[in-house]
């Protein structure tokens, strides 16, 4: 057990540092944009005079060394500085997003994983059947269409043929919780659709990769039924892969939702990343960068531990 | 009739096989892989099926199933059992039979146990899943059964997860796991091969026993007779999926008919002549002192001295763990010892192979267990050959060329295979091509490790005795590394016992081979198998009377 704790602090470790990395590049990244908040609100026109005066009151003619270590400093103090464009603290603005954003991604993942599983073990069991090959081509080609177009899709035919969901996912915090999961529906089945083919078919070959090992023909021998050998036998030794596969959904889920939040118009950090872009509100876009890396990091992490506990061997040593 | 004076009644017939016939597909083709065999099984008989890799011997035994591998197909003739139709029956049929009334018991159980289940839920999973047992009721018997196959602390060991048990340990849960529905036929598909001598006796004894007290019809697959010869009632031997001779146990073994079985009866019959040591004033290669471990875990070699002299075949025995092989690396350097030094013809070699000369490493060569792994799929036998040539002693294409042919030439293959794949030869011809590889540097010493272990008795026969011309012809000195009693008898000049990274004996192969021996040399010599269908039972006796 204390090798396993090990690992995970090693990993923690060097996740901090990937963090520490990816601060240094979302900052260098957002200097080599053109333009600044400056530009963006007083317009062409304005006197370079003006330009600069706003400049030193926002802090912006400091050289970037030490905008850079003062905002890694205030992070380290849980503190992410001020919006520039309204002046509120950022980890209030952010704080209320981020919690829309995985409460619509937890939507989706409990709708997608364990229907990509159960498909995928379904798939398996019924290998190059009817069946098999339908879920291959509906699966396949959902994730071949983009987003929007996904999501349209699916606003034309569940919000305006029949109106079942709203098209638009307006939440606020004094809604109930049994509304706003009506309210997220459409993002969340949009969602679904994209990462269900992936995990369903890692799945699905996982599965099959592990079907000619000696111990599923003995499976065989010892008379079980398929659908046994399959749920009892192989799965269990199917999972890390598939565990690492959900994971990397699960972090799409929380990091890719930029257009999805975009075409329902839901109140989520992407959502608020994109208009911080627009309104070259710096801070804000530096810390929702940061967030999504930190949920990245994370994700990756306990994918990592999820399959080290997975192994037999691993988990109970000689 | 029985190895047991008849203790038990042969009864009605159980199994019956009428030509069968099966079909494996290679290239998109199906070639017949078992060509109309006849086969009748009484209750309480044991029956051997005994052959060479392609005898089709494991694909008949689970054809008692109603089970084709995949890639294969029952394509002709009847299998009945107790009344049953195999190839006939539905899926569900067979399904009901399998596991309840024919069980099986694989080669591997390392690999035949899933690595995500504790042994005795996979004991259980059997009868609970047939509606035979209660889980609790199963898990009882599992633990009786454990105890009678004579498993360590048999009321816990169930709850143990497959790699953490030995592989002796392992197999006998095997075993219980088939006895679970007590079935009326049990398939044992070399359930001894992959275990060490030692080992074997006691899983060979425990199955058995087994067999003998629950009175189960068993087919006993195996390609080694002498192991046959103490399980089985009645022997068929196979060859290239036909029947080649079928008959009572000791009466093929003592009279076999077919040219086949006597030459397999024979094989362990090679020996080689006892020579003295010609005195010399230094040994070829002399290892001092040498003690060598895999990271900083424990030593795997432990003070290690031995002395090997010019021209003579050295073999190093011991069971799996025993650091043979590490002491190959050591030597070679491609594990760099903690302390000792190695010397060749009186000159000491550096550590790691990264820091000997060219010339250094020509002296040393090495053949591999696995021939199929030591050769590159994708180079043509005179690049394999010929790498050397240019490496070592830097021959132009056309001296190359005029060694690849004197080099075939002496493993005694004709000139045409230098043109050849890999994988288009059998597994002897690529075990000649690594020998032929190893020849072509102008070694002084060749390391050899477990070079037959991977070939047939046949095949690994010839190997032997082209080894032994070459060593006549040429003067090269031979390291033996082995676990197979059988192959030291016939080639060595001295023998070299080791146990857990140390040498616990070594000398003249006479002196080894002849009483009194070391303890553990003894328990290695009593402990292989031999023709004698009595074996068994009076060694067990002799070590009981012993303790």
């Amino acid at each position: 057990m204390t090798e396993i704790l090990t690992m995970v602090a090693q990993r923690l470790a060097l996740g901090l540092l990937t963090l520490f990395v990816v601060s240094l590049i979302i900052f260098l990244g957002i200097e080599l944009l053109p333009g600044d908040l400056t530009e963006a609100i007083l317009g062409q026109s304005a006197t370079p005079e003006t330009v600069a005066a706003f400049r030193k009151e926002l802090g912006l003619d400091l050289p970037p060394h030490t905008r850079y270590f003062e905002w890694l400093g205030g992070i380290l103090q849980g503190d992410f500085g001020k919006s520039l464009a309204n002046q509120r603290e950022i980890s209030e603005l952010i704080g209320v997003r981020f919690a829309n954003t995985l409460f619509l991604a937890a939507i989706a993942a409990i709708i997608s994983v364990p229907l990509a599983v159960t498909l995928g073990v379904l798939a398996a069991l019924h290998r190059n059947s009817f069946f098999d090959r339908s879920i291959n081509v509906v699966t396949l080609s959902s994730i071949s269409f983009p987003e929007f177009f996904v999501a349209y899709i699916l606003i034309l035919f569940l919000a305006v043929n029949v109106n079942i969901f709203p098209s638009i996912s307006n939440v606020s915090a004094d809604l109930g919780f049994w509304e706003r999961v009506y309210r997220v529906m459409l993002p969340a089945l949009t969602l679904t659709l994209v990462v269900v083919a992936h995990m369903m078919r890692m799945t699905r070959a996982s599965i099959i990769n592990l079907l000619a090992s000696p111990y599923i023909e003995m499976a065989n021998l010892k008379g079980l039924s398929r659908s046994r050998i399959i749920v009892h036998h192989a799965l269990p030794n199917a999972l890390a892969p598939i565990i690492n596969v959900i994971v990397i959904n699960l972090a799409y889920l929380v990091v890719g939702v930029v257009i999805v939040e975009v075409v329902f118009v839901y109140p989520g950090l992407g959502q608020l990343f994109v208009d911080s872009v627009i309104k070259r509100d710096v801070p804000v876009v530096q810390g929702s960068c940061l967030i999504f890396a930190a949920t990245y990091i994370l994700l990756n992490l306990t994918a990592d531990v999820l399959s080290i506990l997975s192994n037999p061997r691993l988990l109970h040593p000689k | 009739m029985s190895t047991d004076g008849g203790k038990h009644e042969m009864g009605e017939v159980l199994l019956e096989m009428r030509g069968l016939r099966i079909e494996g597909q290679s290239d998109e083709q199906w070639h017949e892989i078992v060509n109309g065999i006849d086969l009748t099984l009484r209750r309480g008989e044991v029956l051997g099926l005994i052959g060479e890799s392609g005898a089709g011997k494991s694909t008949i035994g689970i054809a008692s199933m109603g089970f084709a591998r995949p890639g294969c197909r029952i394509s002709g003739g009847t299998i009945v059992f107790d009344g049953i139709d195999m190839t006939a029956a539905s899926e569900e049929t067979k399904r009901e039979i399998r596991g309840s009334r024919i069980a099986y018991v694989a080669q591997s159980a390392a690999a035949s146990f899933n690595p995500a289940h504790k042994l005795i839920d996979q004991y259980s999973e059997t009868p609970v899943q047939h509606g035979i047992l209660k889980a609790a009721e199963a898990e009882q018997d599992a633990k009786d059964l454990y105890r009678r196959l004579q498993l360590p602390d048999p009321d816990n060991i169930g709850y143990r997860y497959p790699h953490q048990v030995s592989g002796g340990q392992l197999q006998r849960a095997m075993t219980a796991m088939a006895m679970a529905c007590k079935p009326d036929l049990i398939v044992f598909d070399e359930p001894t091969t992959a275990l060490d001598v030692t080992t074997q006796i006691e899983v060979l004894a425990a199955i058995k026993d087994v067999v003998r007290q629950s009175n189960t019809a068993a087919i006993y697959i195996t390609h080694d007779l002498a192991v046959v010869a103490q399980m089985a009632d009645r022997i068929m031997v196979l060859r290239y999926g036909d029947l080649i001779e079928e008959g009572d146990a000791r009466e093929m073994l003592a009279n076999p008919k077919e040219d086949y079985t006597r030459q397999l009866v024979a094989v362990r019959t090679y020996k080689k002549e006892d020579a003295a040591a010609a005195p010399s004033e230094r040994p070829l290669l002399d290892v001092q002192d040498v003690s060598a471990a895999y990271g900083n875990t424990l030593l795997v070699l432990q003070d290690i001295d031995l002395q090997v002299e010019r021209g003579r075949t050295v073999a190093i025995v011991g069971e799996s763990g025993s650091g043979k092989s590490t002491l190959a690396r050591a030597i070679t350097g491609l594990l760099p010892p903690l302390k000792g030094k190695v010397l060749f013809d009186g000159e000491e070699l550096p550590a790691s192979y990264k820091a000997r000369s060219r010339d250094q490493l020509r002296h040393l060569q090495m053949i591999y267990q696995m021939p199929d792994t030591a050769l590159n799929p994708r180079q043509k036998v005179r690049d394999v050959i010929g790498r050397p040539l240019s490496f070592y002693l830097g021959m132009d294409s056309q001296a190359r060329e005029k060694r690849i042919l004197e080099l075939l030439d002496m493993i005694e293959l004709p000139a045409d295979f230098a043109d050849r794949y890999p994988g288009e030869l059998s597994g002897g011809q690529k075990q000649r091509i690594c020998i032929a590889r190893a020849l072509a540097a102008n070694p002084e010493v060749i390391i050899c490790d477990e070079v037959t272990s991977a070939l047939d008795q046949l095949v690994a026969e010839e190997i032997l005795k082209l080894l032994q011309r070459l060593q006549d012809d040429l003067g090269v000195t031979y390291l033996f590394i082995t676990h197979d009693l059988a192959t030291v008898k016939a080639i060595s000049d001295e023998i070299v016992v080791m146990l857990q990274g140390r040498i616990v004996e070594q000398g003249e192969k006479h002196e080894i081979l002849t009483p009194p021996h070391h303890e553990y040399t003894e328990l290695l010599l009593s402990s292989v198998p031999e023709m004698d269908p009595d074996w068994l039972d009076s060694v067990l006796e002799k070590r009981k009377a012993a303790q």
